[in-house]
């Protein structure tokens, strides 16, 4: 799994450079985050700009790392959202649990 | 009377070959000489769909066992695209599988509920040597309304 990972503000900034989250690489992507989080960074923010075909088990790991950054007391924002990559959120409806922005600068604010 | 098309694959039960079969199918989708809807959301669909069927038999039918294979069949006939994904396992229950209105914060469970609201008919059968998943997208008028039904 490759990706970019960089301090920004009060939150950490993880670009995906996969042009695929699937079931292939989603564990992979969740263990990652959570060495993060075991690392103390529990604000989160997940660029997906560069995912052009994102899956349920993508989707499943987000939501894994949704919930590890709430239980932490933190948050896991999401931003760069290609249009079918948000059209699945909105197929199963997970628009209405993640806070989503178009770019990463408008993420970062929200802390 | 559209081109007729059967592709016939059979891969190990790996995870790495989801993105080459996904793209397959969205080529495939991509040429298709009669298609009057949005193509480019279509062969994104056929992607996603093979890619959520494929894991699931892998996962769930094989249950990860890489010495088993996945037979996929995909057919442009009648003005419909049929895909089947045949599995080596015990098979599941797909009505027990939770749909949107489940638990919202679940890892999992999201796989069957896309692909019921991508395809137009959605099958899980049990044969003599395992299961298989067949989906249906009419590519013609949209049709009336979606037919999902299943058999033990």
């Amino acid at each position: 799994m490759n990706c970019d990972v960089t301090e920004q503000g009060k939150a950490v900034v993880v670009e995906l450079k996969e042009e695929r989250l699937d079931a292939h690489n989603s564990n992979e992507f969740k263990s990652q985050m959570l060495s993060l989080f075991e690392g103390g960074k529990n604000n989160m923010v997940i660029n997906l700009k560069g995912v052009r075909f994102i899956d349920s088990s993508g989707l499943g790991a987000l939501v894994s790392g949704f919930k590890n950054a709430t239980a932490r007391n933190g948050s896991l924002k999401l931003c760069g959202l290609q249009p079918q990559v948000k059209s699945m959120f909105e197929l199963t409806r997970l628009h209405r649990v993640f806070e989503i922005f178009p770019d990463t600068e408008a993420a970062v604010a929200s802390f | 009377m559209p081109d007729k098309i059967e592709v016939n694959i059979r891969i190990p039960n790996k995870t790495r070959y989801l993105s080459l079969i996904g793209q397959i199918g969205e080529n495939l989708a991509l040429a298709l000489d009669k298609y009057g809807g949005d193509r480019e959301e279509l062969a994104y669909h056929i992607n996603l769909v093979l890619t959520e069927a494929i894991a699931n038999a892998m996962i769930h039918g094989n249950v990860k066992d890489p010495a088993k294979d996945v037979h996929i069949t995909i057919g442009v006939d009648n003005e419909c695209l049929r895909i089947r994904v045949r599995d080596q396992g015990q098979g599941f229950d797909i009505n027990s599988l939770p749909g949107p209105e489940g638990n919202a914060l679940d890892d999992h469970g999201r796989g069957i509920h896309i692909i019921r609201c991508l395809m137009d008919e959605v099958t899980y059968r049990r044969l003599d040597d395992g299961n298989v998943l067949e989906m249906v997208k009419c590519l013609s008028p949209v049709p009336s309304s979606k037919r999902d039904t299943s058999s033990e």
